[in-house]
């Protein structure tokens, strides 16, 4: 059989669990579409929790990128998994206990003030529609390299299928969906890594292949290093960026994660905190499987393509290094003539450019591994994207129905009014997100990076300091959004003003060294100073907030009276 | 036994203070600021700064998250506010 026709049935067989799933948990009640009941259990919460999570950027890109980079690519590895444990700690069993359905409703009471509000819908708005623009992107690509369908036509399919699951069944559908689509996923990047990592180390468990010795007895980084060097690049085990450059990106997406509107509101839908508390350590649990694994890949594979690139005749290359240069992801040029591919550092003598993109997809080719496989991975691709897809989906539909039209414009609407409203939005959002991925704004690369500096410039200090900070007031919380997130967004446009704006050189290069993807962690300190010193200078909160924030921090018992 | 909810707080505070020097520890501490020494030392394959950057980090994250819910567990039951 060929890649193709496994290809489709894979994809189907995932498409039709999917649906199959979604018509058995439609939701019938504002409360199961925004939070799926609250029933959920904590296992797997965290399950949909990962599968959220883990966007095509995580399953398509982020070994690419690491193999790239070498030790700089740790930021990506520490950075987006560390970010459970501010999560576990500081923020989801509160707002489990708050007991509401979204963030801006967490805001916009602690804050006592509509306006806080309206700032929280507008960054959770911002940040979930730049993110889910590069899904759809991403299922698109899919589609046409898999299945050689156009782009266009992949992002169609795939706005139907997310549309059947989110608009139907609200977040219970899209729970039990992710659970499945985990499932896919991890299946999908484990086969090949496992087959990978027998064939070049003999051990089965890549992250210890990773470590281990190759057929020749030297060990695999160690090689990998000298090749490295070899060609002029730094040694993979040692990076080249500047610590506190590492430092803060670390931080900035440490810290965006646990302020990221979509994996929070995750958390609403357990039955307890204690859930709230456990579901975050499954999540991690299960994003530490991909996570520990892309390295271990992001290895493999670069060891593999340079054994098989460099200095080598072009017109030796095998079947996929071609079909690679006809999507023009891959380019050679030969500029000294002599027909092998010199692949080095050097601008001036290296002649093959590989997009980052393309190794994770790519992986199973290079290692000759059965179609299948190849075919497994087509799936954990879209399932990857499709799950965190709908789920910022949801984020959008509720900041919509929920906290602009119910606590906003209309608070007199009745609940199957608003139920209607969340379906509607959430439909209408499909269909924007899918136009992005069609026709996707030149800047959307340049920006879903930054929705992570954005969410810690923003969202992080309001929560953190709402919950343990029981003296902080709204004309803190407000002014500390404000010129954190405005600071974070001028530094951001300053630094990337080449490709947003079309100036020749950014407007600065960096901020003390800091660059645009690390700049969200001064942003989050800049808020927390100003909104700890403006509140200190301004009223203390109305007791009956106070009595909310002492609420909150107990799981049950002495805040019952005060439950709202 | 007490069962004031700020004696409550507090222990929880001391707790998430403890946990997050150590979650701070393995990722900013060996995985970035003194990677370069620990780098001198190896793990099998490993030199060890990488390995924590890349690997070891995340392993004590999931370990530190599972202490954290076990320790409150405990104190929620200690001071009666464990939800049935």
């Amino acid at each position: 059989m060929t890649v193709q026709l496994w290809t489709i049935i894979i994809v189907g067989i995932s498409f039709a669990i999917y649906i199959g799933i979604a018509i058995w948990s439609r939701a019938s009640s504002t409360n199961e579409f925004y939070v799926a009941g609250g029933g959920v259990p904590p296992i797997m919460n965290g399950m949909a929790t990962a599968a959220d999570w883990m966007s095509a950027a995580s399953f398509i890109s982020m070994a690419g990128l690491i193999s790239f980079s070498g030790y700089d690519g740790s930021v990506y590895l520490m950075g987006w998994t560390g970010g459970y444990v501010l999560l576990a700690f500081l923020v989801a069993p509160y707002l489990r206990k708050f007991g509401k359905f979204t963030i801006p409703d967490f805001i916009g009471e602690r804050y006592y003030s509509q306006q806080a509000r309206i700032v929280a819908v507008i960054c959770a708005l911002f940040v979930s529609f730049t993110y889910i623009a590069g899904q759809m992107r991403g299922v698109g690509i899919v589609f046409s390299r898999f299945l050689e369908l156009p782009v266009n036509l992949g992002v169609i399919l795939g706005m139907a299928i997310v549309f059947i699951y989110a608009v139907l069944g609200g977040m219970k559908g899209i729970t039990y969906t992710q659970v499945a689509q985990y499932v896919v996923l991890i299946f999908a990047f484990m086969v090949p890594a496992i087959f990978i990592s027998i064939m070049m180390t003999g051990n089965p468990i890549p992250q210890l292949g990773m470590g281990s010795t190759l057929a020749d007895g030297t060990y695999l980084l160690d090689k990998l290093d000298g090749l490295n060097e070899e060609l002029g690049f730094a040694a993979y085990t040692s990076g080249s960026k500047p610590m506190i450059d590492v430092l803060a990106i670390t931080a900035a997406l440490m810290i965006g994660t646990a302020g990221l509107p979509h994996v929070i509101v995750r958390f609403f839908t357990v039955p307890k905190v204690r859930d709230a508390r456990t579901s975050a350590g499954w999540a991690l649990v299960f994003i530490a499987i991909l996570y520990t694994t892309a390295p271990s890949v992001a290895v493999f594979v670069r060891t593999n393509l340079i054994e098989t690139v460099s200095n080598k005749s072009y017109a030796d290359m095998p079947l996929w290094f071609s079909k690679w240069e006809d999507a023009e992801l891959i380019k050679y040029e030969d500029k000294n003539g002599d027909g092998i591919i010199q692949y080095v550092k050097d601008p001036k003598v290296n002649e093959l450019t590989i997009d980052k993109d393309i190794m994770v997809l790519a992986n199973p080719e290079i290692a000759r591994l059965p179609a299948w496989v190849i075919a497994l991975v087509a799936a954990g691709g879209l399932a990857a994207a499709l799950s965190t897809a709908a789920g910022l989906l949801l984020v959008i539909s509720s900041a919509i129905s929920h906290d602009l039209l119910k606590k906003a414009i209309r608070p007199d609407i009745s609940e199957k009014g608003e139920l209607l409203a969340a379906r509607i939005a959430a439909g209408v959002a499909v269909v924007f997100a899918g136009l992005l991925g069609i026709y996707p704004p030149g800047f959307v690369a340049q920006v879903v990076a930054f929705a992570f500096g954005l969410a810690a410039a923003s969202f992080f200090p309001a929560i953190v300091l709402g919950i343990f900070d029981r003296r902080m007031n709204r004309q803190g919380a407000v002014a500390g959004m404000l010129t954190g997130l405005g600071f974070t967004i001028v530094m951001i446009l300053l630094m990337r003003s080449d490709k947003l704006f079309g100036t020749e050189e950014p407007i600065i290069k960096d901020f003390m060294k800091i660059s645009a993807e690390g700049i969200g962690i001064i942003g989050m300190f800049i808020n927390a100073a100003v909104s700890l010193i403006i509140s200190r200078i301004t009223p203390p909160p109305p007791d009956e907030i106070q009595q909310l924030v002492e609420d909150i921090r107990v799981p049950s018992g002495a805040g019952e009276a005060v439950r709202h | 036994m007490s069962k004031d909810p700020h004696q409550y707080w507090k222990k929880n505070l001391q707790y998430l203070a403890i946990l997050l020097v150590i979650w701070f520890l393995a990722s900013f501490g060996f995985g970035i600021l003194l990677a370069g020494p620990l780098n001198g030392i190896r793990l099998g394959g490993f030199k060890l700064g990488f390995w924590f950057a890349q690997q070891g980090s995340i392993y004590i994250f999931v370990i530190l998250i599972f202490v954290y819910v076990r320790l409150m567990n405990k104190l929620d039951h200690k001071y009666e506010v464990f939800e049935e």
